[in-house]
């Protein structure tokens, strides 16, 4: 028998699987597929203080072993979130979830917070300070340590809910991102959020997208996500939730030993709606063919002796 | 939906870069024509959306008519008999054939036509009367000509040049024609044209960039005047008033 449990800011997961915003709507689509409370949470559609419809389409593109997405953070406000959304999930999913939180400003990610701080439901709010596809925002607060400080100490003034910054790739020295959100009260900080990315059509000879760059995500940006958890775990105590690519259990364990104590899955939900469940199905297989009897043993692995 | 395996049974060129591929699979999972699957194909990481034409299920047999325009459909034109898809089906909600008149205008543009076949067949069976109107740039681009005369059907073809039946545009053909209700797949600038000029109700068929093609990443929004909906799964069929055009 493994065991597979690992703890997220006091909050005990089955599992390290925890399917990406903005890969997993507010889950409802999953849990017609299956059970989805087999999960060790989910965290749900980035959500703004108002209703936004996001970028022009074509948002998506392909890529070699990836894709780039532009949705520009589609999604129904904070209040319709909480008055019709939460409410239809308390009859699909029983566990804490996981409320990302996403804005244009400090006010807007305070307000966003206090709100979602409310629900019972919600677990952890992970605050979205990397969106790359929106202008005036998102990114730019997850790109400057200064700026990711400032709106950590907003936040951790409004609840007592564990806080997790999740983090953009798209800067210089994301471990000191990480630090400093750290140093301002963060409970953990999750990463990395897609990479600034674009594709040109040779027939338009035109960006494909219509935002002309979007976010690349998929299999292809593994190995820069490993990277970065890998520095960030050496310059915080607080816990990592990695992602970026990760599409295997062989993938969660080698995340896990770069310093993860949980793992998100993005892009592989769109391509394989089973991938999550099929996940968990094979971690126990993976854990014993390479000797791991307790997956929580294994965080930061690589860094030892 | 279901993520399932089709064999493919035959896969052959019928027009200029267009292909008829007929899958042996559980086409049972099919409710209404104008839905569509899902393909995952080798060394692409997004599956390709692809509509249904026509399927069978007592046979067990799906039609899919695409055109080769990029990486993975010119990857499905060299799929021989015997090879296997990883498809998601059914996906989408298709054409409602409870509404409209006996008579129906049925519009199609170009590789927009494939799920207009599945259409006509179940308004056929339902004992109505479509007038079918094809549109096409040039003689070598008609396909399925015969297959909608098979049903008994009144079928114009219109082509850009001439080369082939009328000269002009479907919206041409579509002038002198009295019908109270319609049902249109094809080019956006085709679709929006003709909600234009058509008085009539109708549903039409829309395209988009797709990532899941099952509702999750919000990737094909359109804003409607119910608000924004997602092409793959609301759509790809909407009633014609809900598009502000």
């Amino acid at each position: 028998m493994v065991n597979t449990k690992i703890s997220l800011c006091g909050i005990e997961l089955d599992n390290p699987i925890i399917p990406a915003s903005g890969t997993f709507g507010f889950g409802k689509e999953f849990a017609e597929l299956y059970d989805i409370n087999i999960l060790g949470t989910f965290s749900f559609k980035g959500t703004t203080h108002h209703e936004r419809f996001g970028n022009p389409t074509p948002r998506i593109a392909e890529t070699a072993s990836g894709m780039l997405n532009a949705v520009g953070l589609q999604n129904p406000g904070v209040d319709a979130v909480i008055k019709d959304y939460l409410p239809d999930m308390k009859t699909y999913f029983h566990k804490p979830v996981m409320a990302n939180v996403s804005g244009f400003s400090i006010e807007e990610y305070v307000d966003v917070s206090r709100k979602l701080d409310q629900q019972e439901q919600v677990g952890w709010l992970e605050i979205n300070i990397s969106c790359p596809n929106v202008h005036g925002g998102g990114m730019a607060f997850g790109t400057c340590p200064t700026a990711a400080a400032e709106v950590t100490r907003a936040v951790r003034g409004v609840t007592k809910k564990p806080i997790i910054l999740k983090l953009s790739p798209n800067t210089t020295d994301i471990a000191a991102v990480a630090k400093a959100c750290e140093d301002e009260g963060a409970d953990a900080v999750s990463l990395i959020n897609t990479l600034l990315s674009m594709r040109i059509s040779l027939q338009t000879k035109k960006p494909l997208l219509h935002n002309i760059t979007g976010g690349l995500s998929g299999p292809a940006i593994f190995p820069v996500a490993l990277r970065m958890v890998y520095q960030v775990y050496q310059a915080v105590r607080i816990p990592i939730i990695g992602m970026g690519g990760i599409s295997s259990a062989e993938d969660v364990v080698e995340m896990m030993l770069a310093g993860a104590t949980a793992i998100q899955i993005g892009a592989a939900n769109l391509v394989d709606p089973f991938i999550c469940p099929q996940i968990i199905q094979k971690l126990p297989d993976v854990m014993r063919k390479y000797g791991i009897s307790d997956l929580s043993t294994i965080i930061g692995g690589a860094h030892h002796g | 939906m279901k993520e399932q395996q089709y064999t493919v049974k035959t896969n052959e060129q019928i027009a200029s870069s267009v292909y008829k591929m007929v899958c042996a699979g559980d086409a049972s999972v099919f409710t209404a024509p104008g839905q569509f699957i899902n393909i995952k194909l080798d060394s692409l990481y997004l599956r390709r959306p692809i509509s249904i034409s026509d399927w069978n299920s007592e046979r067990g047999t799906i039609t899919l008519v695409y055109k080769d325009v990029g990486t993975g459909t010119a990857q499905m034109s060299r799929m021989l008999p015997g090879a296997t898809m990883n498809v998601l089906s059914p996906l989408g909600n298709g054409f409602d054939t409870t509404v409209g008149g006996p008579k129906p205008l049925v519009i199609g543009g170009g590789v927009g036509t494939p799920p207009l076949l599945g259409l006509c067949k179940q308004l056929v069976k339902e004992g109505k009367h479509p007038h079918v109107i094809l549109g096409f740039n040039t003689k070598d681009d008609v396909f399925y000509e015969s297959e909608f005369l098979d049903l008994g059907l009144k079928t114009t073809i219109v082509t850009m040049d001439g080369s082939y039946g009328l000269r002009g545009m479907v919206t041409d053909a579509c002038l002198n024609v009295q019908a109270d209700y319609f049902f249109a797949c094809g080019p956006f600038k085709m679709l929006q044209a003709l909600c234009c000029t058509l008085p009539a109700e109708g549903q039409v068929s829309l395209e988009e960039r797709m990532g899941c093609g099952f509702g999750a990443c919000m990737g094909c929004s359109i804003m409607t005047r119910n608000g924004s909906m997602r092409v793959c799964k609301e759509g790809p069929v909407f009633e014609r008033r809900l598009l502000d055009w």
